[in-house]
């Protein structure tokens, strides 16, 4: 049997983190170490000796892991992003799953496929869950600064609630804007008046 | 026409001016286009974007598709460059400790001379000293180098780490690196957080480094050669645009948006005007060229641009040794420049290579048009770099 992977994951989402390490266990026999803080990335995992790594794309300090691709490179083995010959759809998928993998030299396509497979059924699922959450966050603050903004034409033109949010909507289809638009100029406005 | 969409991933600095102007100011309307500006996090993301077909177009670092043609860095598509976006715009700068040890020597802070700077550096601080720069393959690495090698610093005088350029500032207060090399504004940012000090413009070492150039894959360069015609001359329109002192307000007004840069506007507008604030101390400097967008022919993709990085690649990494310059240069599209802004721009220069660091004085020289002037082109050590040499 061969030896055990050496994967290091690169997320500062703890609970996403535990997640993908959870279903990388269960795919393959490896051992998975997570690093959370970005400062020294490139020496951090080198001291990590890995096979693969797994980062974010959205991760801005993904550019300290390009140092690890070059022949000065703190790691010994070379390591390179995974692109290469057949693998390319695979690095493609990773990358629309939300990650990328930098793999070292040699390593057998068979247990890389496993791995990204896992990584990338996680990642995308986490990814999704994500972008519901940012919706849901920012359906929530617009919501709040329409309320804002129809307190405001309540108290400054004696309106009540009903015709305070049609003339924000009249508003917003004459100038083809969003009600959340219109409400947040008013606020800002009133907010430089006041 | 009908207008279509162009996705484009482009880095939060100020040299993305010109996709921005000319998505912003109409130069892309006027084309029938509609750019789609995609922030990236990382230039490894921009880069990616692109090679896996996410965005069509993009700014990038301009020794990113020549190393990709050298095979370094693991994505090996096949990537055009076919316009200089920008000349110049990097910063070399220090952090508070180091600031105070060189205050301690009476170094100056004169913001114009590599050789002082070196000298001080060596007399103020133990040696490597740590500059972290934004990318492996970026004109920021190839900039220190040379002043390194040139200078009382020596090779073994800088080490480089790599930082994303948002983050320099909170890299520097948190000591992981020294020192820095980085594009406008995140170097501001770093005096303006009271981190750093502003040592010496890019353009003190080059004074005509090709700092940003427009990329795609290419491909798409063939399938598509009339949206990559539109695109160049939205593109260059912008460029000439932000040329004019009189566009500057509006310039950093647009960049400083949340969707762009998302800093102050007067922060942006010192790398557009070149008056820099140094330090906390508020030295005031005015840099001559400190960022070009259009004069003087910066938009020309020169092969001898190409080469030059390539030479300084394979240099410092010992690396793709076996590669073919000539081949490797191709990336840089003087062709496909010529194709598509032939028309547009009557001061396309009539050779494709010329002799890098040979010119002290703004120049005239052969063009289409008879009016095109070359601008100041010198590297501070009075070298010359000769692209037919082997």
């Amino acid at each position: 049997m061969p030896k055990a992977l050496n994967i290091v994951v690169v997320e500062e989402d703890r609970d996403r983190a535990i997640a993908i390490v959870d279903a990388l266990k269960e795919a393959c026999p490896c051992d998975v170490s997570i690093i959370g803080n970005s400062s020294g990335l490139a020496r951090k995992i080198a001291a990590c000796l890995p096979d693969i790594v797994l980062i974010d794309v959205d991760n801005p300090t993904r550019d300290m892991m390009e140092e690890l691709t070059l022949a000065s490179g703190p790691l010994e083995r070379p390591v390179a992003m995974f692109v290469s010959g057949a693998a390319g759809g695979l690095a493609q998928a990773a990358i629309e799953a939300g990650f990328s993998a930098y793999v070292v030299d040699g390593l057998s396509p068979d247990r890389v496929k496993a791995v990204m497979d896992t990584a990338i059924a996680r990642f995308a699922m986490t990814r999704q869950m994500r972008s519901e959450l940012a919706e849901t966050r920012r359906a929530l603050e617009e919501r709040k600064v329409i309320d804002r903004a129809k307190g405001l034409l309540m108290k400054a033109k004696g309106l009540d609630e009903g015709a305070a949010y049609a003339l924000l909507r009249k508003a917003a289809m004459d100038q083809g804007r969003r009600v959340a638009d219109v409400a947040e100029a008013l606020v800002t406005a009133s907010g430089l008046l006041g | 026409m009908n207008t279509v969409t162009i996705p484009v991933a482009f880095m939060p600095l100020v040299d993305a001016a010109p996709l921005v102007i000319a998505q912003e100011m109409g130069f892309a309307e006027a084309e029938g286009l509609a750019l789609d500006l995609i922030a990236a996090p990382s230039w490894s993301s921009v880069r990616d974007m692109l090679a896996f077909g996410r965005v069509d177009a993009a700014h990038m670092l301009s020794p990113m598709p020549v190393a990709m043609a050298m095979g370094l860095g693991g994505v090996t598509t096949e990537i055009s460059a076919v316009s200089v976006l920008s000349v110049n715009g990097n910063v070399i700068g220090v952090g508070k400790r180091l600031e105070e040890e060189l205050r301690r020597t009476g170094y100056g802070f004169d913001f114009c001379d590599p050789m002082a700077a070196a000298a001080a550096l060596v007399q103020a601080s133990p040696r490597p000293i740590v500059f972290g720069v934004p990318f492996p393959f970026s004109m920021h690495v190839e900039l220190l180098r040379y002043w390194a090698r040139a200078s009382a610093l020596g090779t073994e005088g800088v080490a480089i780490r790599t930082v994303p350029p948002p983050l320099m500032a909170s890299a520097l207060a948190n000591g992981d690196v020294d020192a820095f090399c980085v594009g406008e504004p995140w170097g501001s940012v770093s005096v303006e957080q009271g981190v750093g000090a502003l040592l010496l413009p890019g353009s003190s070492i080059w004074s005509f480094a090709p700092e940003k150039v427009l990329a795609t894959r290419t491909n798409w360069a063939v399938s598509e050669p009339d949206l990559l015609g539109r695109l160049m001359r939205a593109v260059w329109k912008a460029g000439r645009w932000l040329a004019d002192p009189s566009a500057r307000t509006a310039a950093s007004d647009l960049l400083s948006r949340k969707a762009y840069l998302d800093v102050p506007s007067e922060l942006v507008d010192r790398a557009l005007s070149g008056h820099l604030t140094l330090s906390g101390q508020g030295e005031l400097r005015h840099v001559e060229r400190f960022l070009e967008f259009h004069e003087g022919a910066v938009n020309f993709p020169w092969r001898s641009q190409a080469k030059w990085i390539a030479r300084n690649l394979s240099k410092s990494l010992g690396a793709g040794s076996g590669f073919d310059l000539d081949k490797v240069a191709k990336v840089f599209r003087t062709d496909l420049h010529r194709m598509h802004l032939g028309r547009l721009d009557p001061d396309l220069p009539g050779a494709s290579e010329k002799v890098e660091g040979a010119i002290p004085h703004a120049m005239p020289v052969a063009s289409a048009g008879g009016a095109l002037t070359l601008m100041p082109n010198q590297f501070f050590d009075g070298q010359i770099f000769d692209p037919a040499l082997k």
